[in-house]
């Protein structure tokens, strides 16, 4: 009877060693990542209790942690700023995407970055503290956003960016939502029912159309159609057919139902100038769909999501591959391109600095709690968009847009310098247009370069978006 | 069976000393740990240290001297190794009382500890002799089923978390499959003795090819499999949804049986049966579904039953692993050195002061600790089978295995379900656990495995001449 005795005794011992590598592979080696599951309230409790650092823009704290005080041991976050920065910020707790979830171990300490001070900490017994972390945000230019949007009462999205070195001047997104009630330690389950309601508000005010929403780009893409003629050989002065309508396979009229030129083929430059639908559609045509696909990625389409950190959607240019109704209306914008306003904000800014394109980014740097530089940002080339002698070209068409004579985009002028400009009125397929207006200015020095898209503005880009392009790029220049 | 390489594996050495040295470890360990709970929770030293610990280690140490007296022989490693993990408990269940998680605790089991020890110096004291049980089989076998079964009595039966396996009696509440399963295993050793014989024959073998596979026992001699098999399923599974208890005697019957007769054809046909019946069973128990979606998907979302998805009542139907996962996240909190005693958030943990009181060790203690706790488990176990071993009667063998085994495979059915190694089935952690059933069952297993070892390392009377020829065989 020993022998059978003597297996059980190693299968009970079998039993508990796989107990125990049950145990040691769940607290050694799959902890870490089940400290992170987003089933896990922990975490969210945990961090509670942290001294966070503070969120800086244009020196300011736009959030920051005060005690909750009495017996609590935890911090409430506090904005200030209520909506303005609600996207480009986000909420802590976390609920969406935001600074304050991509920076977040910075901000509440426990980086491996800040290992060195945390440990010098632990030491000289003082209490750790978060990083903070400063923002590319300009208070005025994102206002000047806000307060556009919001006077129109429509949907939409503003982005700004410095042409010379890609940093994010705004950011905004109408409807915004004040991230304030969302965030109470206090009273969790107000702040969740809050969260709710705005999940479920049907304007979504949670959703950063400035990052996250593609839309038509309409006719602010022609100045992709331009770069990608220029750059193949053509002149600003080159002519194309530019008839009141062309046959794609269903019709493509101009937006005033006339021809451009009088009927007489229409040179480039003042295609875009007048916003030239069948001339443009025509130069797509003439320039494939390789030539079209290759400019528009140069751009920053079909390059993937972007970190800025704050993630941004892909903007497609899908290649036609030789559909010719595709491709003709690629051309204008339509079709089946998409574009995300930063995207957009990109095609202006390659052409304000020469050609070049700067890799967008959000934070300027991050400091620790003594104020030394923990991380701060180095300018960084996104891609060579045309070359330096077609950006010169495309910017003096663009100029025209705000001041020629047959300017469709006159109100994104500005009273005393050049403004290089291009409107956009997108068709949507169900219901109204997308308005949009991409700029950048001064035209000879340029400071700031924007893309504002109005979601169903059912006006034309020179109407409604130009105005608050204006009003973005005043805020920057006048600083 | 040899005797004489049995007397060499076991030295007739009594090492009482090195008993009491480890049982004083084990009582300063756990009141180290109620120090490290005063300090953590309340920041000053538990003004209640001495009580408990004086309580606690004043009934370890008399235990002790007890042992000392009555039972001089028996193996000391089993008693430090109780008294750890009794203490533990205590431990555990005080801090949860200092969190203000669970008020009742850490008294009761003081006091139930002191009886449970009374009742353990009692057994050690009376059963001189465990082989007397042998003479009553049935009795007992039919007193095993009647505990059992008496759940299921209107009026005094009880349903706990599911489960119908408790009796109020109003002053107090038992659990009596917690005795019940002694009692089998007291039945099976002795019938399992008696039938061994026709149990371990032949009737046809499976062969493949030249290899014998199995050796097929022969139908008549199917019925004890049959109707403990028909027991567990139907009345344990059906009707009582016991699945724990279920699980635990059928695979001690097992193991009993592998024991007896040396076949794994039993295994192998008792497994095919109890899985067969439970697949079959699968469609039409709805429990059953309950338990395999949360162990298999238990992170998927819908059976995490996130808030409101989609509401609560589809959740208790159809899986809720919140328990499950709430006490993976514990263990992944503690990680692998703990968040010390008193320290962690076990708070977190649904019902931390039953089943899960494992996964509130795992957060404070950390693996480091985990792994103290399971080692003090698997050598209680160990330390069984070598008494089996080193017995000379059949009887006295298949008891001690039995209960060895139990106390190892009810260790890995609750433990085991906690972290989600096989389905959770609910069970309580010998000497660990809540509870006065839990402790007083594993004190009494305890006491008989004391007993066994005392007799089997008890040395052969010394020959009466000291140069003589003749031995005294004992018996």
């Amino acid at each position: 009877m020993n022998t059978p005795i003597r297996r059980l005794a190693f299968f009970s011992m079998a039993l508990f060693g796989v107990l125990l590598l049950n145990v040691t592979w769940i607290q050694a080696f799959q902890a870490e990542s089940l400290r992170e599951h987003p089933y896990n309230a922990r975490q969210y409790a945990e961090v509670l209790t942290l001294p966070r650092g503070p969120i800086v823009i244009g020196g300011e704290e736009v959030a920051f942690s005060e005690p909750v005080g009495g017996d609590s041991e935890s911090y409430q976050r506090e904005y200030p700023s209520g909506g303005l920065y609600a996207h480009a910020v986000g909420t802590f707790p976390i609920r969406g995407e935001g600074v304050e979830k991509t920076e977040n171990s910075l901000l509440d300490g426990s980086d491996e970055r800040l290992a060195v001070r945390n440990f010098m900490d632990t030491i000289t017994g003082a209490e750790h503290q978060g990083a903070s972390v400063e923002m590319t945000i300009d208070p005025a230019a994102q206002q000047a956003a806000m307060d556009g949007l919001e006077a129109l009462g429509k949907n939409g999205a503003a982005v700004a960016l410095d042409p010379s070195t890609g940093a994010i001047l705004a950011l905004y997104s109408n409807p915004t939502f004040d991230p304030n009630p969302v965030s109470s330690v206090t009273d969790p389950q107000d702040a969740q029912d809050a969260w709710t309601e705005l999940t479920e508000d049907e304007q979504k005010p949670l959703l950063n159309r400035a990052l996250q929403e593609r839309y038509p780009p309409g006719s602010t893409f022609k100045v992709v159609t331009a770069a990608a003629a220029l750059e193949n050989g053509a002149e600003p002065d080159s002519t194309m057919d530019a008839p009141a309508s062309i046959n794609l396979g269903a019709p493509l009229p101009n937006a005033w139902g006339g021809p451009c030129n009088g009927g007489e083929p229409d040179p480039l430059a003042h295609s875009i100038e007048q916003s030239c639908n069948t001339s443009m559609a025509n130069w797509a045509l003439e320039l494939g769909d390789d030539k079209m696909t290759e400019q528009a990625e140069r751009f920053g389409f079909n390059q993937g999501e972007l970190t800025t950190p704050v993630p941004a959607l892909e903007s497609l240019y899908p290649n036609p591959s030789g559909d010719r109704n595709l491709l003709g209306r690629s051309g204008i914008g339509q079709g089946n391109v998409e574009a995300t306003p930063l995207q957009m904000a990109m095609v202006a800014s390659g052409i304000a600095n020469d050609g070049d394109i700067m890799q967008p980014y959000l934070v300027e740097s991050v400091k620790d709690s003594d104020l030394s530089t923990i991380e701060g940002h180095t300018p960084e080339k996104f891609s060579t968009a045309v070359s330096g002698q077609t950006a010169d070209q495309l910017k003096d068409m663009m100029i025209l847009v705000t001041e020629g004579p047959d300017a469709s985009g006159p109100k994104g002028a500005i009273a005393g310098m050049q403004v290089a400009g291009k409107t956009g009125t997108a068709e949507t397929g169900s219901g109204p247009t997308h308005n949009w207006f991409i700029s950048f200015a001064p035209a000879d020095d340029p400071q700031v370069a924007v893309a504002v898209v109005v979601e169903h503005g059912g006006s034309s880009g020179g109407e409604a978006a130009a105005p608050i392009a204006k009003g973005i790029m005043e805020a920057v220049i006048d600083e | 069976m040899s005797t004489a390489t049995n007397s060499q594996a076991l030295p007739p050495v009594k090492r009482r000393n090195a008993e009491l040295a480890m049982t004083l470890a084990a009582i300063g360990l756990t009141m180290f740990a109620l120090i490290e709970i005063g300090l953590t929770r309340n920041g000053e030293m538990p003004p209640q240290l001495f009580l408990y610990g004086g309580v606690f280690g004043g009934l370890a140490v008399l235990a002790h001297v007890f042992i000392r007296f009555f039972a001089p022989w028996s193996d000391p490693l089993l008693l430090p190794l109780a008294t750890l993990l009794n203490g533990l408990g205590i431990g555990m269940l005080w801090r949860l009382d200092q969190g203000g998680i669970d008020r009742a605790g850490p008294m009761s089991q003081l006091i139930l500890t002191a009886a449970s020890m009374a009742v353990f110096a009692a057994i050690v004291f009376f059963l001189k002799e465990p082989r007397t049980l042998q003479r009553y089989p049935y009795i007992i076998g039919l007193g095993a089923v009647v505990l059992l079964l008496l759940p299921l009595l209107p009026g005094i039966g009880m349903t706990v978390n599911g489960a119908r396996q408790w009796l109020n009696l109003g002053f107090t509440t038992i659990q009596p499959s917690e005795f019940a399963k002694i009692a089998l295993v007291i039945f099976l050793s002795g019938y399992m003795v008696s039938k061994r014989d026709v149990l371990s024959l032949a009737s046809k073998q499976i062969k493949v090819g030249r290899f014998k596979i199995l050796d097929l026992p022969r139908m008549r001699d199917m019925a004890p499999m049959a109707a403990m098999w028909g027991f567990c399923i139907i009345v344990l599974v059906i009707l009582m949804n016991d699945l724990g208890t279920s699980l635990l005697l059928f695979g001690t019957f097992l193991a009993m049986i592998y024991v007896a007769t040396h076949r794994s054809s039993w295994i192998v046909i008792g497994l095919t049966a109890f899985f067969g019946a439970c697949v079959a069973l699968y469609p039409f128990v709805s429990h059953f579904k309950v338990r395999m979606v949360t162990w298999l998907d238990a992170f998927a979302p819908d059976v995490y039953c996130v808030d409101g998805v989609p509401d609560d009542a589809w959740c208790r139907l159809n899986g809720d692993s919140q328990q499950l996962v709430r006490g993976i996240f514990a263990l992944a909190e503690g990680g692998v050195t703990g968040s010390g005693f008193g320290g962690g958030d076990v708070g977190y943990i649904i019902e931390v002061q039953n089943d899960f009181i494992f996964a509130a060790f795992a957060e404070e203690l950390g693996l480091t600790g985990i792994m103290v706790m399971l080692l003090a488990l698997v050598l209680m176990v160990e330390r069984g089978m070598r008494i089996a071993l080193a017995s000379k009667e059949l009887f006295i063998k298949m008891f001690a295995s039995g209960i060895s085994f139990l106390i190892g495979f009810q260790t890995f059915v609750v433990i085991g379900g906690v972290t989600r190694v096989i389905p959770m089935t609910g069970a309580t952690i010998p000497f660990v656990a809540k509870g006065g059933s839990a402790l007083l069952s594993s004190w009494i297993m305890l006491a008989l495995l004391m007993r066994m070892s005392n007799n089997a390392r008890k040395p052969a009377p010394q020959a009466i001449q000291d140069e003589g020829a003749t031995q005294v065989i004992q018996r």
